[in-house]
C-alpha cells in the first residue's frame, strides 16, 4: 500500500511541479527514487511534525500541493492544532498521508499505533478522509487526493498489504463499493482490515451464511445510500475497523442509520473497545489479540444473526 | 513619506486602535499599541503591496503571528486602503468581518488566519520557501509576540528557516517583555534572547521597536545577512500611548471604566462622549 502510494505520488509529481513530498524524517529507502529524481520537490522537514504542517500550509497558500507524510500518530496527534487551524480552517490544499494506521506497526507498540485517527480527522470541517483497502485503491486514492482542492487525510497501512483488486473497478470518491453481495448480513469495513473480513466471509459461506461486504474507501464524505440500502436489504450490519469503536467508521455509519434509517436493524461495531492496542507480534497476531481476526468476525456475525432472529421474532409477536 | 509623516501615521493608528477596541467591546489594547510603529514602517514604506490587487502573486507577504493584535493590523489595512475605514466601527459586532483575531477569508490583505500562537511564523516560512522554489522576488515578514516564543513550534520553525537559507524572510519579535499575566522573566524568561536566535542561525538586529527612524534603517537594509533569515528583535513598550497601561499586565485584556477612558482619550488626543470614543 505504501509503495503504491509512493509510485502514484512520483508519477503525479513528475507531471506537476506544484506537487511536493514533505516528510518528517521517515522514508528511508522508500523515498530514494523520488528524492533522487525529484529533489526540488522533496523536503525532509526533520522530526518536527507541527512545523511541517504549518510550513505545508504556507506553501499551499502560494499554490503548492504538499503531501505531508509520516507515521500517522505523529502526523495527527502531534500536529492536530496545525491541521485544524492552518489547513482546515484556512482551506489550504495540504494532504496528510498517515502510514501505519491501525496497528500495522504491530510490534512497535501503542506509541506507534493510530487507532483514534478517523475520529479526530472526521470532526474537522473541510477535511476529506480516504482509506484504501489495498495497493490498487491506494494508487487511485492518491491521484484522487491530488485532484481535490483542499485538505485530505489519506489513511494508509504500511508495506505488504495483500491485493484485493486485480483489475480495479469504476472508482469514485465518496462512493462505497460492494465487494461481495449477500443477504443475511452486511459487513462494512475500511482499510487493510477489509482483507480480514473477506477471509471471514469465506468461512461464513461454508456455514451457509450469505454476507454482503461493503468497502468504504471514503469515510468523509460518507456514502449514505449504500449504507441505507444495506440496512433495508439485510437488516443486520456489522462494522469492522482497525480503530477505536468510539468516533470511527462505526460511529459515522450509526449516525446515518439513526437519523435516516427507516427499518429496525441489528447493528454492531467491532474495533478496539475504548482501549489501546494490546500486545506485540505480527500484524495477524495483533488482530488475534485485539479481537479483530477472521474468527472474531465470524463469531460476531453469528451472534448478530442469532440476535436478529430473537429481535424480529419478538417484534412480530 | 518622511519620518515625520510616518510618526503622524503612528499617532493616527493608535487612536484608531483604541477607538475600535473600546467601541467594539474588547480587545488587546497594549499588545496592539506596542507594534504600531512596526506596522507603520512595514505598511507605508517597506511592503510591496497594492490594495487594488491584494492577491497579486508577486506581492510581499506579512503575517501577524501574534493574531491577538488584530485590531492594529486592521487599522493599518484600513489606512492603507485594503478595507474601507467604515468597517472599523463594526469591529466585534454581529455581521462584521473584523473579529478578535484576523480571518484571511474575510479581510482583504490578511495573509493568514492567526490567533493560536506559534502558527503564523512557520506558515509564513512556508510562503518564503515557496518564493525560493519558484525563484520569485517577493519577501515575507512575520511578526511574533515575545510570549509566543514560549511555544515549541516557534523553535521548530527557528531551526527550519536557516536550514533553507531563507534570506527573503524576516521575523520581527515584539519584545515588550510582558505576556498575559506578568513579565516574561518571572514566568518563562527568554534571555539571552538575541543569542538564542543567533545560535539557531539567524542574522539578528536589535532595535528600539517604537522608533520609526531606527526601524526604517533596519528594514531598508534587509536581509541583515545574505543567506540567512533575518530576525529583528524589536524592544517595544507594551501599552505605549496610554500611560496607565504600561507596566501593568492586567491591561492585557481589559476595558477602561468611564474615568480611565477619559484619561486614555486625553493622552491619545481623542474625545469621548457618553462613553463612546469619537
Amino acid at each position: 500500500m505504501r509503495n503504491a502510494y509512493l509510485s502514484a505520488l512520483y508519477d503525479l509529481a513528475k507531471k506537476d511541479s506544484r506537487i511536493l513530498a514533505l516528510i518528517s524524517d521517515n522514508g528511508t529507502i522508500v523515498y530514494d527514487k523520488y528524492r533522487a529524481d525529484l529533489a526540488d520537490q522533496f523536503l525532509n522537514c526533520g522530526i518536527s511534525e507541527a512545523n511541517m504542517i504549518s510550513v505545508a500550509a504556507g506553501l499551499a497558500s502560494c499554490g503548492k500541493i504538499p503531501f505531508t507524510y509520516t507515521i500517522t500518530n505523529f502526523l495527527i496527534y502531534r500536529a492536530y492544532e496545525q491541521i485544524r487551524n492552518d489547513a482546515c480552517l484556512q482551506k489550504m490544499n495540504v494532504k496528510f498521508v498517515g502510514i501505519g494506521c491501525g496497528f500495522a506497526y504491530s510490534n512497535l507498540g501503542p506509541t506507534h499505533h493510530a487507532t483514534e485517527d478517523i475520529a479526530l480527522m472526521r470532526v474537522l470541517p473541510n477535511m476529506t478522509i480516504l482509506s484504501p483497502c489495498d495497493p490498487w485503491e491506494a494508487r487511485k486514492l492518491t491521484v484522487a487526493a491530488a485532484e481535490i482542492d483542499g485538505p485530505v487525510f489519506l489513511r494508509l497501512a504500511t508495506g505488504g498489504t495483500p491485493k484485493i483488486y486485480d483489475e480495479g473497478y469504476g472508482f469514485k470518491v465518496g462512493q462505497g463499493v460492494t465487494i461481495l453481495d449477500g443477504e443475511d448480513v452486511t459487513i462494512i469495513a475500511t482499510g487493510g482490515i477489509v482483507f480480514e473480513v473477506l477471509k471471514a466471509v469465506e468461512e461464513l459461506k461454508k456455514k451457509g451464511i450469505s454476507a454482503r461486504v461493503i468497502n468504504l474507501h471514503t469515510i468523509k464524505p460518507i456514502d449514505k445510500e449504500i449504507i441505507l440500502k444495506a440496512a433495508q436489504e439485510t437488516r443486520t450490519i456489522l462494522i469492522v475497523e482497525e480503530h477505536s469503536i468510539v468516533g470511527g467508521l462505526g460511529s459515522a455509519v450509526s449516525e446515518i442509520l439513526q437519523e435516516e434509517g427507516k427499518v429496525l436493524i441489528r447493528f454492531k461495531r467491532m474495533g478496539l473497545n475504548n482501549a489501546f492496542p494490546q500486545g506485540y507480534g505480527s500484524h495477524d497476531d495483533m488482530k488475534e489479540m485485539n479481537g479483530l481476526s477472521k474468527g472474531h468476525i465470524c463469531q460476531a456475525v453469528e451472534t448478530l444473526l442469532k440476535e436478529k432472529e430473537d429481535v424480529f421474532n419478538t417484534s412480530h409477536t | 513619506m518622511d519620518i515625520k509623516e510616518l510618526e503622524q501615521k503612528a499617532v493616527e493608528l493608535r487612536k484608531m486602535i483604541f477607538k475600535t477596541i473600546c467601541n467594539g467591546g474588547g480587545g488587546h489594547c497594549p499588545a496592539s499599541f506596542s507594534i504600531v510603529e512596526i506596522l507603520v514602517v512595514l505598511y507605508f514604506k517597506i511592503l510591496n503591496i497594492d490594495p487594488r490587487n491584494p492577491k497579486d502573486p508577486e506581492r510581499d507577504r506579512f503575517v501577524l503571528s501574534k493574531g491577538h493584535a488584530g485590531v492594529a493590523l486592521y487599522s493599518a489595512l484600513a489606512r492603507k486602503g485594503f478595507i474601507e475605514e467604515k468597517h472599523m466601527s463594526t469591529y466585534g459586532k454581529k455581521g462584521t468581518i473584523l473579529g478578535g483575531h484576523p480571518d484571511m477569508h474575510k479581510i482583504p490583505g490578511v495573509e493568514a488566519s492567526t490567533g493560536a500562537l506559534g502558527h503564523g511564523f512557520p506558515f509564513a516560512i512556508g510562503m518564503a520557501l515557496a518564493a525560493k522554489m519558484d525563484k520569485k522576488d517577493y519577501r515575507v515578514f512575520a511578526l511574533l509576540g515575545d510570549g509566543e516564543c514560549q511555544e515549541g513550534s516557534v523553535w521548530e520553525a527557528a531551526l527550519f528557516a536557516p536550514q533553507h537559507k531563507l534570506d527573503n524572510f524576516t521575523a520581527i519579535i515584539d519584545y515588550n517583555k510582558y505576556q498575559a499575566m506578568d513579565r516574561l522573566e518571572t514566568i518563562i524568561g527568554l534571555e539571552p534572547f538575541a543569542d538564542k536566535w543567533r545560535a539557531f542561525g539567524w542574522a539578528v538586529k536589535e532595535v528600539e521597536g517604537n522608533n520609526i527612524e531606527e526601524l526604517l534603517s533596519v528594514f531598508e537594509s534587509l536581509p541583515v545577512e545574505k543567506g540567512k533569515p533575518s530576525l529583528i528583535l524589536a524592544h517595544t513598550i507594551k501599552g505605549k500611548g496610554v500611560s496607565y497601561m504600561i507596566d501593568e499586565p492586567i491591561w492585557h485584556y481589559r476595558m477602561p471604566n468611564a474615568e480611565e477612558l477619559k484619561v486614555a482619550c486625553n493622552e491619545l488626543g481623542l474625545e469621548v462622549k457618553e462613553g463612546v470614543v469619537q
